[in-house]
């Protein structure tokens, strides 16, 4: 299966507004996607509860995969939300 | 009509208008057995969504704040399609919606709780959610600040300051709690913001929700079950009130002349100063908060230099780090305390960290320099003459001219003379100084009226700092939240207090209450609250 590993770049962690941003992308894609860290079982990426309780911190490495048509489109602009700091980008400090 | 409901005045103004309370977390009713699986997997997927909706409704009325942010997480949450197929399966299992949703939350609160660190701090976000749906699925109010389209009296057991991050001042007319006190959350926030406020207003909660009520933030009272006309009555007054006191300005004095400063508390440049003569008390905690280490030498002489510009050539006094007890820094508590408020807080944490002070009174002393504010500086929790000498010593080192302490501690209550032999002013923190006096916890509702800046040995301590300055020649103010009393402020007048600091929202309806009354006429109000027998006697004495 098509997967990609990132370490995740918003200062905060893969919590709160970058979570935010990277789920609702994740469901925008048009095929299924999971994310793994931490050795734990991979989870569904549009899953905001899933991917909060993947605790991944700045710096964290993640794999995220996916399958079908449009599989490594979704994982590019997925990889690169994960690599781009998202707090650094917020709208407010 | 009927009898008013009495509390404690926390918020001068009147106010009119239906009465709304927070709703209380639901209770999660007995177990049911589910006949209709369709029927209740819709009502359990029904208030997921409603729930959603509702907060995000929310969370577009704030949009662009952090509130904002954390409202969008909790909406993505409640519409996260796992938790809707979770809740569908335990529902499928003969769970009724309530429980299948409590239980669904569950397991995603023990993973965040296992997780924890921020996690773990989100783990009251998912019982929100959890409150709020299960709320939907009984047809209950949804727990937290209502939403009744059209403006509020807002009624609570009490309010915390994650109920009130998001107020709505345009809505909210005025607050109601049945706790809480004089110093509580609540009547800080209230008259921060300028709204009429009635605390420990017991019966408050019984008010059923839509019932028009007054509020009377002066007097402290609540009138329930009043008509239209009555509310429309209180309106007129309370604009024509605002407007009067808009109106004032100028310096604080009595109608004969004799002068009272009035300055603002605040805490960075960007609070309110508006009418303000000075800054009374500068608050440079606010800097040093959800850090990790101290902030750098450049990084204070840029913030105290806003401020100090901000009052160009005015009075400014600023108080020194005063941390602890309420307010604990990572850096500086590493170890907890079994008492905090009686622990190693305020001046005293320059026992063992001596650099930390150092480094803020240079910073200060170098801001002073170069804006041209009449720049004081002042110690928080300085118990003996020898603490405040000290203190002293160490501002002059540092090129500061002007230093005093603040009156916290009876000790340096009783010891105000000696003390002002040494400093070259004192300031009186009433909120701590009643803690202390009294034996009870700012924190603890359930003492609130122990807590009254009414209390007569509170008055007795002031009256006592207050003759001391006569007889030194040197300034004594007040710095709390019975400065901003106009009855009280009256009292502390006459007692011979030279300057009064409170939330600058306060100030117009202070200068008010000065102006309406001679000095004789404010010395014969304090002797009447210093004779009256307890608290609620003083008051009425002054009227």
């Amino acid at each position: 299966m098509p997967s990609r590993t990132v370490a995740v770049a918003s200062a905060s962690g893969l919590h709160a507004r970058p979570a935010a941003l990277f789920v609702k992308a994740a469901k925008a894609q048009p095929v299924a996607v999971t994310i793994q860290a931490g050795g734990k079982a991979p989870v569904p990426a549009g899953s905001m509860l899933h991917v909060l309780a993947l605790s991944a911190g700045h710096g964290a490495e993640v794999t995220i995969a996916a399958e079908g048509e449009g599989a490594e489109e979704a994982l590019d602009a997925l990889a690169a939300l994960l690599g781009t700091d998202l707090d650094a980008t917020s709208g407010h400090d | 009509m009927t009898e008013p409901l009495r509390g404690i005045a926390a918020g001068p103004g009147l106010a009119a208008g239906p009465a709304h309370r927070i709703a209380a977390r639901p209770a999660l009713p007995p177990a049911v057995s589910v006949s209709d699986v369709d029927a209740e997997t819709a009502r359990a997927l029904g208030a997921l969504k409603t729930v959603a909706d509702d907060l995000g409704a929310r969370a577009a009325a704030v949009a662009g704040t952090v509130a904002a942010d954390i409202l969008d997480a909790q909406v993505m949450m409640a519409e996260d399609a796992m938790l809707g197929e979770d809740v569908a399966a335990r529902v499928g299992a003969g769970t009724d919606a309530p429980h299948a949703i409590t239980e669904a939350l569950a397991v995603h609160r023990a993973a965040f709780e296992a997780a924890g660190g921020y996690l773990a701090e989100r783990a009251a976000d998912l019982d929100d959610l959890r409150d709020r749906a299960v709320a939907a699925c009984l047809g209950l109010a949804m727990p937290g600040i209502p939403a009744p389209g059209r403006p509020f009296v807002l009624v609570a057991a009490d309010l915390s300051p994650a109920d009130t991050a998001g107020l709505d001042t345009g809505q909210v007319l005025a607050l109601v709690t049945a706790e809480g006190g004089p110093t509580s959350h609540t009547a800080i926030l209230a008259r921060a913001l300028g709204l009429p406020a009635v605390v420990g207003c017991a019966g408050a909660l019984d008010i059923p929700d839509g019932t028009l009520v007054t509020v009377d933030g002066t007097r402290g009272l609540v009138e329930t079950g009043v008509d239209e006309g009555t509310v429309a009555g209180i309106r007129a007054e309370e604009t024509a009130r605002r407007a009067r006191l808009s109106a004032t300005s100028g310096p604080g004095r009595t109608s004969d002349g004799h002068p009272v400063a009035l300055l603002a508390n605040v805490g960075s440049a960007e609070d309110h100063l508006d009418g303000a003569e000075g800054i009374g008390l500068f608050r440079t905690e606010l800097r040093y908060l959800d850090r990790t280490e101290a902030p750098g030498f450049d990084e204070q002489v840029e913030a105290y230099t806003r401020v100090f510009r901000a009052m160009p050539g005015r009075k400014v006094v600023v108080r020194t780090l005063d941390a602890g007890a309420d307010k604990p820094l990572p850096f500086l508590f590493a170890d907890g305390e079994p008492n905090p408020a009686l622990g190693v807080r305020g001046l005293r944490v320059a026992r063992r960290h001596p650099e930390i002070l150092r480094v803020q009174l240079d910073a200060i002393a170098t801001a002073a320099s170069a804006a041209g504010a009449d720049v004081a500086v002042m110690a928080p929790m300085v118990a003996t003459v020898a603490e405040a000498a000290g203190f002293v010593a160490r501002c002059r080192a540092a090129g500061i001219a002007k230093a005093g302490v603040m009156v916290e501690i009876p000790a340096a209550a009783l010891r105000a003379r000696p003390i002002l032999e040494v400093v070259d002013f004192i300031s009186v923190g009433t909120n701590d100084l009643s803690q202390y006096t009294l034996a009870a916890d700012r924190q603890c509702a359930e003492l609130a009226e122990l807590l009254d800046p009414w209390q007569p040995a509170l008055l007795d301590l002031l009256a006592m700092c207050a003759r001391a300055g006569a007889e030194t020649g040197k300034p004594v103010g007040v710095c709390g939240e019975a400065a901003a009393d106009p009855a009280l402020a009256v009292v502390l007048a006459g007692l011979g207090i030279d300057s009064l600091s409170m939330s600058a929202r306060a100030i117009p309806a202070v200068r008010e209450a000065l102006a309406a009354r001679t000095f004789a006429e404010c010395r014969a109000a304090a002797a009447a609250a210093l004779a009256a027998g307890d608290a609620e006697g003083a008051r009425a004495a002054v009227g």
